[in-house]
Parts: structure tokens; C-alpha cells; sequence
């Protein structure tokens, strides 16, 4: 019973992964018609990276979102959509990339690929970390906000020249089955394809490396995890600092001493490797030993 | 009442992040939303 109860737990959250996406992501005609959903269901936001012109998507994705009404004519800042996020993060931080992000399972699943050297982390991993934020910034508000057409309207810049999950789930999908889409591929499909298949390949020998270094969704949620209702604690009366959490992390955080760093997905793997049950989460029942 | 002043932060974001959500809809943001991702969107897919 422990074994199965073991093996289950390790799964959970794959399982989670896998059904939040095809639940997120149930318009099935959309695939075979080559159309979306357009239904009033997308006018929320999606908690993960999910492109709304994926044929699937019942929702919008949030970044997708943030930039469609900001560089719109009528609005420079989006209230919606930067609420919702606030929520997310607050409520649970990067948990919706450990567990909810459908580019997220892709990684996981890439990663489990045997390959002959595991990587913990690529070259320049200390600064190539603060890339997401630059994106964030430069991508997501600046250059939506600031680069207008003549009619005033901006554009989506981290969707048209940078994600990755959209390519995957809309693009790829979409031109698969509109020969008239196909017609029209030019040189920024062949990028947006080449940036595709860079972070799929690298998937395999680093852990989540379009998390760590480029998702400006998971930029803001981190900043969240040191306060956010689902957050860690550290009980120091178990704690050794045996460095057990440490190795478990596939992203190499010091869980031990920053439980709650903005690097942290929650996908859980330290906790279940700390021999001592000192890593808890934070809204669990203190019994005696001071928060960290 | 412990739970919440250990939570002060995350309660003062999540009162926040609703107060926006309310003035984004009042605002009309959503039905931008909604008009941006009922079409397919060309430059999500790589056709600029």
C-alpha cells in the first residue's frame, strides 16, 4: 500500500499537469477544424501560458492578454488582467507553473528523455535567471506600450517574437491544418520555430529551461512566493541542513535556506526528499518552532 | 485571526488584485480581452 501510495504521489502531479491542460484546453473541434473557440469563456484568463489561438483554449492566456489591452488604442494599463495575476500570485505563486502550465508538462516530459549528461543548470546561470525579468519589462510592457502603428495600436512583441507556447499549441496546429496559413510562412515562423525547437532540445539535458531563463509569467508569479498563501516554512528545530532538499531540487535552489525563492516551481520534490519532514508548507498548524 | 496577520501581505494583495478585477470589467478590459481571443491571433502563431 505504501509502495502504490508512494507511486502516486510521485505521478500527482503530472496527472494534475495533464488534466488541467486537456481541460483548459477542450475545444477539440478546433483542432480537427482548424478554428477557436470563440466562445464568452475566453474572455477569462487562464492561469498558465496557454495561447488563446491554440485551437483547444477555452480561456486566455494572461500575458497574451496583459499586452492585447495595453497596446490597445483606449487603454496603457490593464487593471483585468494585472488583478488577475495579482490573485494568482498571492494565492499560490509559481505553483501554476510547477503544476498547471501546459509549456511546463511539455519541459517535465522532455526531461525525463534519458541523455547522457544532466545539466543543474546551464553557464551564466546566475545572471541568465534575471533574462525573464528583462523580457518581462522590455517585451511585455515597453515595447507593447511604446511602438505604435498609425492608428495607435501596439503589439503583442514576447507573443509575435518570443513564446514559445504559442508556436507549440497555436501555431504549429493551426498551420498544420489552414493550407491558405501556409501559404503565408515567412521568416518569422521560421524564428519563432528555430526558438521552438532550441528550448524543446535543451528540455532534455536542463531541467525547465524556458522557466528559469524567459517566462515573464513565471517572472511575476515568483516575485509572489515569499508571501503567497501557498507558501514553504522551514521547522528549524528539524532542520540539519543536510542539503537533501538541495539535491532533490532539479532547479538547484537552497531550499534550506530559501524556502521561498522566486526560482521555485512547488513542484514538491524536496519536501518529499527531507528525511527530517522539516520543509512544511506555511499554513500548516505550527507547533513550536519559529517561522523562517 | 492568526492566520490572517501571518498573512497580511497575501490578504492586502488578494483585496487589491480584486478591487482591480472589478474596475478592469467596469472598465471594459474583458471585452477587449474577449475580441482579442475569439480571432486567431497572427502574431501568436508566427505570421506576424
Amino acid at each position: 500500500m505504501g509502495k502504490w501510495t508512494g507511486a502516486v504521489k510521485r505521478r500527482l502531479r503530472t496527472w494534475v499537469q495533464v488534466c488541467f491542460t486537456a481541460l483548459s484546453n477542450g475545444y477539440a473541434a478546433g483542432f480537427v477544424q482548424g478554428t477557436v473557440w470563440r466562445g464568452d469563456s475566453k474572455a477569462i484568463c487562464v492561469p498558465g501560458l496557454n495561447c488563446y489561438s491554440c485551437p483547444g483554449a477555452l480561456g486566455s492566456c494572461p500575458i497574451g492578454a496583459f499586452q492585447s489591452v495595453i497596446s490597445s488604442r483606449n487603454y496603457h494599463f490593464t487593471f483585468y488582467v494585472t488583478g488577475f495575476l495579482i490573485l494568482v500570485g498571492a494565492v499560490c505563486g509559481r505553483f501554476v507553473c510547477g503544476w498547471l502550465c501546459p509549456f511546463g508538462l511539455v519541459q517535465d516530459l522532455l526531461h525525463k528523455i534519458p541523455f547522457f549528461r544532466k545539466l543543474r543548470k546551464l553557464p551564466g546561470d546566475r545572471w541568465l535567471r534575471f533574462l525573464k525579468y528583462a523580457i518581462l519589462a522590455g517585451f511585455v510592457i515597453i515595447l507593447p506600450l511604446t511602438v505604435l502603428d498609425v492608428a495607435g495600436q501596439g503589439q503583442p512583441w514576447f507573443c509575435k517574437y518570443i513564446c514559445p507556447s504559442g508556436t507549440l499549441f497555436a501555431g504549429l496546429p493551426l498551420i498544420g491544418t489552414t493550407p491558405a496559413l501556409q501559404g503565408a510562412l515567412g521568416w518569422l515562423f521560421t524564428w519563432k520555430a528555430a526558438v521552438l525547437a532550441a528550448l524543446l532540445l535543451l528540455s532534455i539535458p536542463v531541467y525547465r529551461p524556458f522557466c528559469r531563463y524567459l517566462c515573464p509569467l513565471g517572472a511575476i508569479y515568483g516575485l509572489f512566493n515569499p508571501i503567497a498563501l501557498y507558501r514553504f516554512r522551514i521547522d528549524k528545530t528539524k532542520c540539519t541542513e543536510c542539503g537533501d532538499c538541495r539535491q532533490a531540487c532539479k532547479l538547484d535552489i537552497p531550499v534550506h535556506r530559501t524556502p521561498n525563492s522566486p526560482e521555485c516551481i512547488r513542484c514538491g520534490d524536496c519536501r518529499r526528499a527531507c528525511p527530517n519532514g522539516a520543509l512544511c508548507l506555511a499554513a500548516e498548524r505550527r507547533k513550536e518552532a519559529p517561522e523562517s | 485571526m492568526s492566520y490572517l496577520r501571518e498573512n497580511r501581505a497575501a490578504a492586502a494583495a488578494i483585496l487589491a488584485a480584486l478591487a482591480f478585477l472589478l474596475i478592469g470589467v467596469g472598465r471594459g478590459e474583458a471585452a477587449v480581452v474577449l475580441r482579442k481571443a475569439v480571432t486567431i491571433c497572427m502574431e501568436c502563431i508566427g505570421l506576424g
